[in-house]
């Protein structure tokens, strides 16, 4: 104790958002995060139905799931609108492409998810029956898109899938590429968050199964649990890694470390995250799947649950998380 | 006038001769219009040790003007970008969307939202340096704590001091290789 010095810094500085801790993300950024983690994951499991020529086994992934991709973004994209400062400038994310900034690749990535889920969201609607007797399904720019989407369903499927894929991924680039943000910064923070958001697909497409194929033996059911359950798997899995990447990494990561590790957002975290979002769903669906106790509503909804308050304590605990206030010397 | 091609100017301060007076602050304010309740100058005082063999260092501080700059490579607009001319790092306010991308990545705390929705921060006084005069804050200064210059002349006053005085830099660990300087 004899050597321990102590620093204290006093400040002037007093901006609103950034002092005495950053704060300018609210729920918006959150929510969005989680809904473009959703689509994603939908677009995937969507894809992997047809490209796997599982249609038939799986038709709520195949033709449920793809309606909600688009209502999923916009929800999101509304979120983030709200959260721009200088909203009459959104126009700006595309007169550009910054290769540099992870927000131009996602506004850019997002443009081209709207077109080709888009198109996917014509052909799932064909295939409902009280869609064709709409006056709507006689329009012929959507019989045409229709005819579109059909005769490249696979060409369609693998862009789908590819996009989803980087779509997932980039909600999580979004916050990793910030070095200044000690609790962010790691490149797992991606494959995470596109864990996540395919786990979340396949809950949201398990909630729908349960709704639309009464028959409980259905293979769709086993599929989704079992694809879930190898989501929750790798993803308490990568937030072991990116734990041990903090701890084993440098002094600020340590301390952004902290903040789920006895800190401020310790509770929330192992509560939410981990135990209502991973280990009791993954308990249940390892439950589902020796025929134990099989729960349709329970495990997914808390798995939702989980996908959200990951994003949240995630933005919210990032944003505290910053490189101590060092005056080295060169 | 020298022509502003190629300059890359920086920033020192006097830990020395600065007494923490705010002049500075209030002269940034008054010349730039900063709003109410926001600060694109401030001033620090670190006190560090154990008593009583105490060490304190006070320093008008903002914005790094970073070599590297993480705001720049953030922006998804090109809004945060290094002015050509003066190697400065500069928002276009007709650009900047609000996302707050760049408050994110910057980790000095510089960058503030205006209440008319763009961000702002310390520009270095570029409209002054284009017209070859000095900064606000360097000519409120009442013991010339703050001096303003470009690194890539050898002969400016900052060159000259950063050869010959000892000097830190605030968080050189983030990697955004700091043009401010605090003579110790």
């Amino acid at each position: 104790m004899q050597n321990t010095t102590f620093t204290e810094l006093t400040t002037t500085r007093m901006n609103p958002h950034v002092d005495p801790g950053l704060h300018i993300w609210g729920w918006e950024v959150p929510v969005y995060l989680f809904l473009g983690g959703l689509a994603a994951g939908l677009l995937i499991l969507s894809s992997y139905a047809v490209l796997s020529r599982k249609k038939r086994d799986l038709p709520t992934s195949a033709n449920w799931a793809p309606l909600l991709v688009v209502p999923a973004l916009l929800i999101g994209l509304t979120a983030l609108f709200l959260d721009l400062e200088y909203k009459l400038h959104v126009y700006r994310f595309y007169l550009t492409f910054q290769p540099t900034a992870p927000m131009s690749w996602g506004s850019w990535i997002l443009g081209i998810v709207f077109v080709t889920s888009g198109l996917s969201t014509v052909y799932a609607l064909y295939q409902l029956p009280w869609f064709a007797n709409l006056g709507l399904a006689k329009m012929r720019l959507l019989q045409a898109l229709r005819g579109f989407a059909g005769r490249h369903e696979r060409g369609l499927a693998t862009s789908n899938l590819v996009l989803g894929i980087s779509l997932g991924i980039y909600t999580g680039i979004l916050l990793s590429a910030f070095s200044a943000r000690p609790l962010w910064n790691s490149s797992v923070l991606g494959m995470i968050f596109l864990a996540s958001g395919l786990s979340s697909g396949a809950a949201l497409a398990a909630l729908m199964a349960a709704r639309l194929n009464r028959d409980e033996a259905s293979p769709e059911h086993e599929f989704l649990v079992r694809f879930d359950l190898t989501c929750i798997v790798v993803e308490a899995g990568l937030i072991g890694l990116w734990i041990v990447g903090l701890l084993t990494g440098t002094e600020a990561g340590r301390e952004a470390a902290a903040l789920i590790l006895g800190g401020p957002y310790t509770a929330a975290f192992w509560s939410l995250v981990v135990a209502v979002g991973l280990v009791v769903p993954g308990t249940l669906e390892v439950m589902a799947l020796r025929s134990r106790w099989n729960s349709h509503l329970v495990a997914p909804l808390l798995v939702l649950v989980g996908g959200v308050a990951l994003r949240f304590i995630l933005v919210n605990a990032g944003q505290v998380s910053a490189i101590a206030q060092t005056v080295g010397h060169g | 006038m020298q022509s502003l091609t190629k300059r890359r100017f920086g920033m020192g301060v006097d830990t020395v001769a600065c007494v923490g007076c705010s002049a500075c602050a209030i002269a940034c304010k008054t010349e730039n219009d900063v709003p109410q309740g926001h600060t694109r100058r401030w001033v620090n005082q670190r006190v560090e040790g154990r008593f009583p063999h105490l060490t304190m260092m006070v320093w008008s501080d903002s914005c790094q003007q970073c070599d590297d700059s993480p705001c720049v490579d953030a922006c998804p607009t090109g809004a945060s970008h290094v002015h050509e001319a003066t190697g400065t790092t500069q928002v276009d306010r007709n650009k900047c969307t609000g996302c707050k991308a760049c408050i994110a990545a910057c980790p000095y705390g510089a960058r503030y939202v205006r209440p008319e929705g763009y961000v702002d921060k310390c520009t270095l006084c570029i409209h002054r340096l284009k017209r070859g005069e000095r900064t606000a804050c360097e000519e409120v200064c009442p013991t010339k704590a703050i001096v303003v210059g470009d690194l890539n002349d050898s002969r400016s006053e900052l060159s000259r001091r950063i050869a010959a005085r000892h000097h830190r830099r605030q968080k050189v660990e983030a990697g955004t290789n700091p043009r401010f300087y605090l003579f110790t």
